[in-house]
């Protein structure tokens, strides 16, 4: 790849610079003001996350990426209310969070699809919780299920789906209580990467026809670059925002873009971002000495 | 070559035939033993029956001897010249063959009791299970909810656990004087000892099992809105039911071993006062087929529960057995 060719991260096509005019005059859904994180260990006090700030807009697609161990789990699950801050908050609709509630949905990496439940059920799980007739949830339900095109397996077990059905069913669940953002903490990463691509595909989909805001972690550059409208990178020890880059690939997206030159040059502003040349990786080369019987018959050695 | 590594491939399942057969084997080898130390005379017998006293006076016939005392006496008869002694060899009265206890198996059932205040064998048995049934139903009635309370939160926990973790070395027997004290000397101190036998293991391994729930599934409740109560009843309970129904299947196994203990406890009843009774009148087939029975009543039930579970749990994967 010659670097030279490819324009600037930051040059932005009229229509998606104008995008994202609009989209910052859209009412504030989360904002995360000097957020800290320190953890107690055996080994003192390890600070996960430093000095975070960020806001995300309505109908936001928001993505965090970052090296391991930069913080991105302990985020989103702090924003979620499953941890509290060391110092700092944060701010849905303004008012400040303290604990899980519905109207922060989230879809984690691990399958946490109750596995008692039928994929109905699942879905109606959150709505019985808020007080929903078991009919009035049972219609809604089936509405979640239809729309992530699950509908004939409505009465199965999660042991009984696969991967991908089974995060588009935690999808459905976490959407069917209407909350105001959705948080998704590597929700594909488990999954084969043709389901993965299948997935991401969906999720725009889903996006674009109902009224959600969505933060979404993962360590893909270019699941990251798929999807958001705006890309949080985070650094590691401490994590901290390295860079808030606003997406230049304009929308609709589509897999053909991923040859395209606005993505080529955002791949690589993350690359650089995310793996910077590091005096560790070089202080441990590799060793590789051709093997005297190998191959030599099958190609010629250099 | 490739038959050794089907029959002992390292964790890997048998093949469903082989499986059959040694499940069979595992039964018929100790039967198999059994046989051949009852029916092949020269395998052990340390006794000789006496089929005819001869001249030894105190001999009778059918009477067991040991085998060098038949040979003294033989041979004592010899030099006076008396009559020789005969027998076949024997074992001790405490051995019966497995013909006769498998006839015992009938017959115990359809024997009247010597005297009239003495119970039939199933009204013994059928007395057993009944002092079983409320031992366990008791401990569970209270260790289940208090079990799932200790893995839930942990200051139940800090509180119950430790004194549990404390009493339950203490051997339930060693309750059985003063059970008697307190309730008397009928059933209440059996149920007693099977209720302290019961009670804080299961307190102890359903806090266990609670504990090993996937925190993820309480987060993802925690996520959609659950709250306190419904998170208890709505995820806890329901996500640990399959585990906790093996544990109850474990630990009813558990209560049945204190029952011979429990039943010598006050008036001698039940299962076990058949047992001694039977052995005082050296019917010792009577003996072994009681002990089978209790064998048999427990595997069937555990089997019983077992294909119930897979009723019960639709959403479990079922693979392997339990």
């Amino acid at each position: 790849m010659n670097s030279m060719e490819l324009p600037s991260y930051l040059d932005q096509a009229d229509p998606v610079r104008e995008r994202f005019d609009r989209l910052k005059q859209r009412e504030i859904i989360l904002e995360v003001k000097d957020l800290n994180k320190k953890f107690d260990t055996s080994q003192g006090q390890v600070t996960a996350l430093k000095d975070i700030n960020f806001k995300t807009h309505r109908r936001e697609f928001v993505c965090v990426i970052g090296p391991s161990g930069c913080g991105k789990s302990t985020l989103i699950r702090t924003l979620a209310g499953l941890e509290s801050p060391s110092s700092g908050e944060v701010l849905l609709d303004g008012k400040p969070v303290f604990e899980p509630g519905p109207d922060r949905g989230m879809v984690f990496q691990g399958y946490t699809l109750f596995p008692w439940l039928t994929v109905k059920k699942n879905v109606m799980f959150g709505l019985e919780m808020h007080g929903h007739s078991r009919a009035t949830a049972e219609g809604e339900a089936m509405e979640w299920i239809e729309l992530v095109g699950l509908s004939q397996f409505a009465d199965s077990y999660p042991h009984q789906l696969s991967g991908g059905m089974k995060q588009r069913v935690a999808i459905a669940r976490a959407l069917a209580n209407k909350p105001r953002i959705l948080l998704m903490d590597e929700p594909f990463g488990a999954l084969d990467a043709q389901t993965r691509g299948k997935m991401q595909a969906n999720l725009l989909e889903i996006w674009r026809n109902i009224d959600i805001t969505i933060l979404f972690i993962t360590h893909d550059l270019d699941e990251a670059i798929y999807l958001a409208d705006r890309i949080l990178v985070l650094k590691a020890h401490p994590g901290e925002v390295n860079e808030l880059i606003e997406v230049s690939v304009p929308r609709p997206r589509t897999v053909e873009q991923f040859i395209s030159a606005e993505f080529l040059a955002t791949k690589q502003r993350l690359e650089e971002l995310i793996h910077p040349p590091s005096e560790e990786d070089e202080s441990l080369p590799m060793h590789m000495v051709r093997m005297a019987k190998v191959g030599d018959d099958v190609e010629p050695v250099e | 070559m490739s038959s050794t590594t089907q029959w002992l491939a390292v964790r890997k399942p048998l093949p469903p035939k082989q499986t059959a057969l040694l499940t069979i084997a595992s039964f018929l080898l100790p039967l198999l033993v059994w046989c051949f130390v009852s029916y092949v005379p020269f395998i052990w017998h340390p006794k000789i029956e006496v089929t005819e006293p001869g001249g030894v006076t105190w001999f009778k016939k059918g009477m067991l001897v040991d085998r060098e005392l038949f040979s003294d006496q033989a041979m004592l008869a010899a030099e006076d010249n008396r009559a020789a002694p005969k027998g076949d060899r024997a074992n001790p009265v405490y051995l019966p063959a497995p013909h006769e206890v498998a006839t015992a198996f009938y017959s115990a059932f359809t024997t009247e009791p010597k005297r009239k205040s003495e119970k039939w064998l199933h009204e013994s048995l059928w007395h057993s299970i009944t002092v079983i049934f409320w031992g366990f139903v008791l401990s569970s009635l209270i260790g289940i909810p208090l079990g799932i309370l200790c893995g839930t939160y942990a200051a139940v926990s800090r509180l119950n656990e430790p004194f549990i973790e404390f009493f339950r070395y203490l051997p339930a027997p060693a309750f059985g004087a003063l059970a008697v004290a307190i309730l008397g000397i009928h059933d209440g101190p059996k149920i007693a000892i099977i209720f302290i036998g019961t009670f804080f293991q299961q307190v102890l391994i359903v806090s266990n099992t609670t504990r090993k729930l996937d925190v993820a599934l309480l987060e993802a409740a925690l996520t959609l809105g659950a709250k306190k109560i419904n998170l208890l009843f709505r995820v806890v309970v329901p996500g640990i039911l399959p585990e906790l129904y093996r544990d109850q299947r474990i630990l009813l196994g558990w209560a049945w071993t204190y029952l011979i203990v429990a039943e010598l406890i006050g008036t001698s009843s039940g299962i076990t006062w058949f047992i001694t009774q039977q052995a005082r009148y050296k019917n010792f087939d009577n003996v072994f087929a009681a002990i089978i029975m209790i064998g048999v009543i427990g595997i069937a039930t555990d089997l019983l529960l077992a294909a119930l579970g897979k009723r019960l749990f639709p959403w479990e994967k079922h693979q392997g057995n339990s």
